[in-house]
């Protein structure tokens, strides 16, 4: 058994945390704000466990490692729909669905009365769409509040400021780490949330555009996330309104209803990413940094739980493991 | 190779930076292409923008700031101003967009946004249509660069009028000429060279290729062949055939 102390109580840290607490581990979290909430960038995230989706655009690594998230998050949330993920295309951009279904795995093409069949609120919208039957999401604050919740319930403390004694130090704090990882930079992303009774929708929905993609998140009682901008920029402040236009007028394509939707919430903030965009392991003398999840906070989480969890366990490097740390630890 | 305002440039190919699967995969785009200019944009990512910024500079490449997502000259000129402090270069690719759905540059705006940046002592890339007299007015405000569209932006078409192109080219000899927009494949590239431009500028069809640094390299390879045919005296289409080896005598009724 280990005294692991986790800097960091967003979706990174509670991962690992529970991970830990899981194996065996003696663990205790760090934070300034120690309750779930706006100031951690999982908060906005979509919740979307789809490696299959991502995996048209992200590097192999993400389908192959985001492939047991599902399993995860439902093992230790309870909170994963398994409905699967719909992604159409308006008319005119149909070679947008087949340049999709080119670059992606696991997926079923349906015509219209497919995606009936499925979505009966998109009949007649759209002539064919793509099925990823084995993926699924989850309402992203509901599951960090129950992790937080589960943690605490086995005796896990989240603590405002670290104390004094000796602990393995662990590193998820996010962009916050920019002050010990000069490579790690923000990317900007932009959310809404609707109220729209009118319109039900069982999964989530992916419109592809040439310039302005969408996805629909439904978190049921007519309440939708709509996501998410992906801008060069690490600024935090307040959605532009070039991108609540675009978001909007992506939703009303998808479903005219949709313009009679509440605006309930806005909201924005910064991924933090290394230049590849894939997830690191990074030892910097006892301290462990695990960070860069850009957008893929919850599908990646859980895979890179286990390799902190593997590496501090068995002292192996994993996959994701910064070369430089490698040779430190061998030197 | 291309001179744009005195400057030599590396390479023919200028590659756009945005719409990349990661930083990582730009700069290797970059690294095999031999790109000679790189073009990066900062409107939307003001604010925020300077890690990104950051990686574009450490490509080692000549920068071209453009003012992509303006559609007023205020807007382009105050993006122009802005680009000329992040980048310290006085070079900007100029885009007064004027229609939303096709991105068509407005050519009024863009001819005024033009004269203004000239006398502010900037070098201007007008991203611009094929029609001969807007590029005379936007060559008499100061601009020493044409960047004709081969298409609309992100389009991929290719060279949607080959003839109003070809014209332009015997009409502005003594111009650099690049074919700004519009790129879908190597070929396309390669045609654009073929006529005697002097650079191709392209984005999305590198950076939304499946593998956009296979794409990278064809499209340089494809620019290098385009140029060295046109240095070559192609010996144009003719009707006639005509055998590269003589058939008389030969048994070819056996």
């Amino acid at each position: 058994m280990r005294r692991v102390r986790i800097l960091g109580a967003g979706v990174m840290g509670l991962a690992i945390a529970t991970e830990l607490t899981a194996r065996g581990h003696q663990v205790e979290l760090v934070d300034p704000a120690p309750e779930p909430g706006a100031h951690s960038c999982s908060w906005w995230a979509g919740g979307m466990l789809a490696p299959w989706c991502e995996g048209a655009s992200a590097p192999e690594a993400v389908e192959r490692l985001g492939a047991g998230a599902l399993d995860w998050w439902a093992q230790h949330t309870g909170l994963v729909q398994r409905k699967g993920t719909l992604v159409v295309a308006q008319t005119r951009d149909q070679a947008e669905l087949a340049r999709f279904a080119r670059r992606s795995r696991r997926h079923q093409t349906l015509n219209g009365g497919g995606i009936a069949a499925l979505e009966p609120d998109l009949q007649g919208r759209f002539p064919s769409a793509l099925f990823f039957e084995d993926e699924g999401h989850l309402a992203p604050r509901a599951a960090l509040i129950e992790l937080r919740r589960r943690l605490c319930a086995k005796g896990v403390t989240v603590h405002a400021a670290a104390p004094e004694t000796q602990a393995q130090i662990i590193d998820a704090r996010g962009l916050a780490a920019r002050d010990s990882l000069p490579d790690l930079r923000g990317v900007r992303g932009e959310m809404l949330v609707l109220r729209c009774p009118d319109v039900t929708l069982h999964r989530p929905v992916r419109l592809l555009h040439p310039r302005i993609p969408l996805y629909i998140v439904p978190r049921g009682d007519g309440i939708f996330m709509l996501g998410a901008t992906m801008i060069e920029s690490d600024r935090r402040g307040g959605v532009t309104a070039r991108s609540v236009l675009e978001l909007l007028s992506a939703a009303y394509a998808l479903h005219p209803a949709f313009a009679e939707a509440e605006v309930l919430e806005m909201g924005a903030d910064a991924r933090p990413a290394f230049p590849d965009n894939l997830p690191r392991l990074r030892r910097q003398g006892a301290t462990l940094f695990v960070n860069g999840l850009y957008r893929h906070g919850f599908l990646l989480s859980p895979a890179m739980a286990e390799m902190v969890a593997a590496h501090l366990e068995s002292g192996i490097s994993p996959e994701f493991m910064h070369p430089d740390s490698i040779n430190e630890v061998s030197a | 190779m291309p001179v744009f305002y005195g400057v030599p440039v590396e390479s023919p190919l200028m590659l756009g930076t945005a719409q990349y699967p990661s930083p990582a995969i730009l700069a290797q785009a970059f690294q095999v292409s031999g790109a000679g200019i790189a073009t990066v944009s900062l409107r939307r990512e003001q604010g925020g923008g300077q890690d990104f910024w950051a990686l574009i500079r450490g490509l080692q490449t000549r920068i071209l700031p453009n003012t992509a997502g303006c559609h007023t000259v205020k807007e382009a000129v105050t993006t122009a101003h802005m680009a000329r402090e992040v980048f310290e270069t006085n070079w900007i690719k100029l885009e007064v967009i004027g229609h939303a759905d096709t991105l068509q540059p407005d050519v009024f705006g863009l001819i005024e946004a033009a004269r203004i940046l000239t006398e502010d002592g900037f070098a201007v890339f007008p991203y611009c249509t094929e029609d001969l007299t807007v590029c005379a007015r936007l060559q008499e405000v100061g601009c020493q660069v044409l960047m004709p569209w081969g298409a609309p932006i992100g389009s991929g078409l290719g060279l949607n009028n080959p003839y109003g192109l070809r014209s332009l080219r015997a009409h502005f000899p003594d111009a650099p000429l690049v074919i700004d927009a519009g790129i879908g494949l190597p070929s396309h590239a390669a045609q654009a060279m073929e006529m005697g431009f002097d650079a191709v500028l392209m984005n999305s069809a590198v950076a939304q290729a499946g593998d956009p640094v296979a794409m990278a390299r064809a499209m340089a390879q494809a620019i290098e062949a385009g140029r060295l045919a046109y240095g070559a005296d192609p010996m144009g289409a003719r009707d006639m055939a005509a055998p590269s080896t003589p058939v008389l005598g030969k048994a070819f009724l056996a």
